[in-house]
């Protein structure tokens, strides 16, 4: 049974909730463990751990090259582009980059076999050290449409065959870029600040993880006394509330410093000690009621 | 000369369609012959690359001048390659634009903007 390799993806439907709060305390508090900033586009976790040893891999997609030498105008591939990339110009294929989403449909298709590749970098993956946690960040270059091609090659490391537990910080949202990053979690853990936007935003990922199938439970953030929308809505929808963060000072305080609230503080220690032990009973609950996952 | 306008209607009396890319239909127009037709844009429903799609269709019916009060840097593009001027557009109907063109009243286009990648501006 799989109980410490597991792959644990922290999301929410909108940002600022406390995904990279949630993701990096947790993280810090486990033994050994992998931390994985899937945030491509504002990636923050490695600001907290500011890891050491740190080294950089480019991302690159690929995109078409036309020979011209080979090219006999037959403008084939400019039919077939559904994403308008490719213009033909004085009998001759041109190619928009920009434009291009790397499908590779063009070279399959030309008969004159006159279309090759390029690569063209879109961003780039670091991985560094801080204590105990492997910290691997993605960095997507401004401007370019997708990140998808970066999270794939951040979740395919060797370092997650390793039996340690491994924390999917992923981006805000339930689109492309979410998907792709919880695809192969065993577990999500969806956190939500109480207010209605929480509740509505909520809503979002928790259809997003029960379409994936996916063992999922709830952690409030910035909770204040009194009623809580959020509360309400796991009760009603019998979601599992993983654990409480309060509305707090100090952890504000700590976490606007980018400092690690579970490495400076003792209450704050229990309290995400408290929350990984729930997670990972979850966790084994999950995998034992559903082997198959 | 065969001359193309966006348009928001299938008349004369139409007004100018504000975006190429995005116009629900092409008047292409003879200024020789007088002789026009009208073309639905089948790049109006794509995702992205509008502005390189409708440059397209224009280029390859022969068009040698452009009649549009906007233009993107990827059409401009494919159009400049292609040898089509491109010329901004008066406010007005189509047929009030094909006048000024043939006094040659219009002046070229010379501001593109980059593309919009579906947020509307």
């Amino acid at each position: 049974m799989k109980s410490k390799g597991v792959k644990i993806a922290i999301l929410s439907g909108k940002g600022g909730t406390g995904k990279t709060l949630v993701s990096v305390n947790l993280a810090s508090i486990a033994e050994k463990s992998v931390y994985i900033d899937c945030d491509v586009e504002e990636p923050n976790g490695h600001l907290f751990f500011k890891p050491e040893n740190v080294r950089e891999k480019t991302i690159s997609v690929k995109t078409p090259v036309i020979s011209e030498s080979l090219c006999n105008g037959c403008r084939k591939c400019v039919d077939f582009c559904k994403f308008n990339a490719l213009a033909f110009i004085k009998n001759k294929p041109y190619v928009f980059e920009e434009v291009c989403h790397s499908c590779g449909g063009c070279m399959l298709l030309c008969p004159e076999k006159a279309i090759g590749e390029q690569e063209k970098p879109i961003g780039k993956v670091q991985e560094g050290v801080s204590g105990n946690v492997s910290v691997h960040t993605g960095i997507m270059n401004t401007g370019e449409a997708s990140g998808i091609p970066i999270i794939k090659s951040l979740l395919n490391e060797s370092i997650l065959d390793k039996e340690i537990p491994v924390f999917v910080d992923c981006p805000p949202g339930s689109a492309c870029i979410v998907m792709e990053s919880i695809k192969d979690a065993d577990y999500c853990i969806l956190v939500a600040e109480p207010t209605v936007f929480g509740v509505h935003n909520l809503n979002m990922v928790y259809d997003l993880v029960r379409l994936f199938n996916k063992p999922h439970g709830v952690v409030l953030n910035k909770c204040l006394d009194g009623e809580n929308p959020v509360e309400t809505f796991c009760t009603e929808n019998s979601i599992p509330i993983l654990g409480r963060i309060p509305f707090d000072n100090e952890l504000g305080s700590l976490n606007s410093d980018a400092k690690i609230a579970a490495r400076e503080s003792n209450r704050f220690r229990a309290l995400f000690a408290s929350l990984l032990e729930t997670v990972m009973k979850e966790v084994r609950h999950e995998t034992t009621v559903n082997p198959q996952r | 000369m065969k001359i193309a306008i966006p348009v928001d209607e299938q008349n004369l009396e139409s007004s100018v369609c504000p975006s190429f890319g995005r116009a629900p239909y092409f008047l292409f127009y003879n200024t020789d012959t007088k002789e026009s037709y009208y073309l639905d844009n089948s790049a109006v429903a794509s995702q992205g690359g509008a502005g390189i799609r409708a440059a397209q269709v224009v280029a390859d019916h022969g068009v040698k001048a452009l009649l549009t009060p906007r233009c993107g840097e990827n059409a401009e593009e494919v159009l400049r390659k292609s040898e089509v001027q491109i010329y901004k557009s008066i406010p007005g109907t189509v047929q009030q634009n094909i006048d000024a063109f043939a006094a040659e009243q219009l002046i070229l286009l010379s501001d593109f903007h980059p593309g919009f990648h579906g947020h509307e501006k």
